[in-house]
């Protein structure tokens, strides 16, 4: 992973990685944005999660909720993606070195394949009753964003 | 009360809390991710409110079977945020952040209950309807204006900018913050 060094180098020396450190108050807030987006994401998988392990919304077809909450869905990702990479641009070398950042960037891809096409898919058959393939999804999915979440939040620890 | 704080400061659970290498990050981690649960599943509700989301399901059934779920995470929030005050008590207390959190947190409250005693009683005659009257929907937008705000302020308490031993400070902040500052 060595090589990978003169990249992170080269992020933090970008004008927006730069220009978001010499600032006082343009991590905090931009931090503070990504944590509205994490409430956000947050409600928009657990509604669907809850309602896969068979809580939550149970009298609602499972394909309907998961139509339903999509654009927020994929919206509050959207937030999460921008805020998360300025962030990443301001402190790239110290991420670099983080094992909390490198467990979160390996993660955070395969959290967000798994949701918008396995997890989809199953949500999208299934139909009022809870199964072992949606409750599988739900903690599947549950386990993979806890873990982007926790390892986003020990990159600040590091 | 700055005496108070002073006293909780000195006990021993607050400085094995502050002192912990683990224990306090850990809290503190708790308290961040339990946002999802709480802060997010009232946001949905909100959603629903507006008829932005969920508009095919009853607002009594969004509450109705979210509610547990918040009350669960609302009780984690409140029991990991006092033991972060426990672990810092004279420095929060004096934070602006933290002021103006309390507060907003006072308001949102406030707002929970006037939509409880008074907009959600004729909730009959507009359950299944896509978009709640306007009552509600001003609920909803007070609410995530004020968690918003919550969450923001929250995240604020870690800066350290307005602190009483960082002076000068504008009177306006002093003030606020209850700083006692010796006079020039």
């Amino acid at each position: 992973m060595d090589s990978w060094l003169p990249f992170f180098q080269w992020c933090e020396a970008t004008a927006l990685g730069h220009g978001i450190k010499q600032s006082p108050w343009l991590f905090p807030v931009i931090e503070a944005v990504h944590l509205l987006g994490l409430s956000a994401l947050g409600g928009t998988l657990l509604v669907v999660d809850l309602r896969m392990l068979g809580a939550g919304l149970r009298t609602r077809p499972i394909a309907e909720l998961a139509q339903d909450v999509r654009p927020w869905l994929v919206g509050s990702l959207a937030v999460m993606i921008l805020t998360g990479t300025a962030l990443f641009l301001s402190e790239s070398v110290k991420c670099y070195y983080s094992q909390a950042f490198w467990v979160k960037i390996t993660t955070i891809p395969i959290a967000a394949l798994f949701t918008l096409t396995v997890r989809q898919r199953v949500a999208t058959r299934a139909g009022m009753d809870a199964t072992v393939s949606t409750r599988l999804a739900a903690i599947v999915s549950v386990v993979l964003w806890f873990t982007v979440a926790a390892a986003g939040r020990w990159i600040g620890f590091s | 009360m700055i005496g108070l704080m002073e006293w909780l400061a000195s006990t021993r659970g607050s400085i094995a809390l502050h002192e912990s290498l683990y224990v306090y990050p850990l809290v503190e981690s708790i308290h961040v991710l339990t946002l999802t649960v709480f802060v997010g599943l009232a946001v949905m509700l909100d959603l629903r409110l507006l008829g932005l989301a969920l508009k095919r399901v009853p607002v009594s059934e969004v509450l109705g079977r979210l509610l547990p779920w918040e009350k669960a995470g609302f009780a984690v929030m409140i029991v990991t945020g006092a033991l972060l005050f426990y672990a810092i008590p004279v420095r929060t207390y004096q934070s602006i952040f933290f002021r103006a959190k309390m507060l907003m947190l006072l308001v949102a409250g406030m707002n929970v209950w006037l939509f409880h005693s008074r907009v959600e009683r004729r909730i009959a005659e507009w359950d299944v309807a896509p978009v709640a009257p306007r009552a509600a929907r001003v609920a909803a937008v007070v609410s995530l204006v004020l968690w918003a705000g919550i969450v923001v302020a929250g995240r604020m308490i870690a800066y350290n900018w307005f602190d009483c031993d960082i002076q000068p400070q504008p009177a306006v902040v002093n003030w606020a913050a209850g700083c006692v500052v010796p006079p020039r």
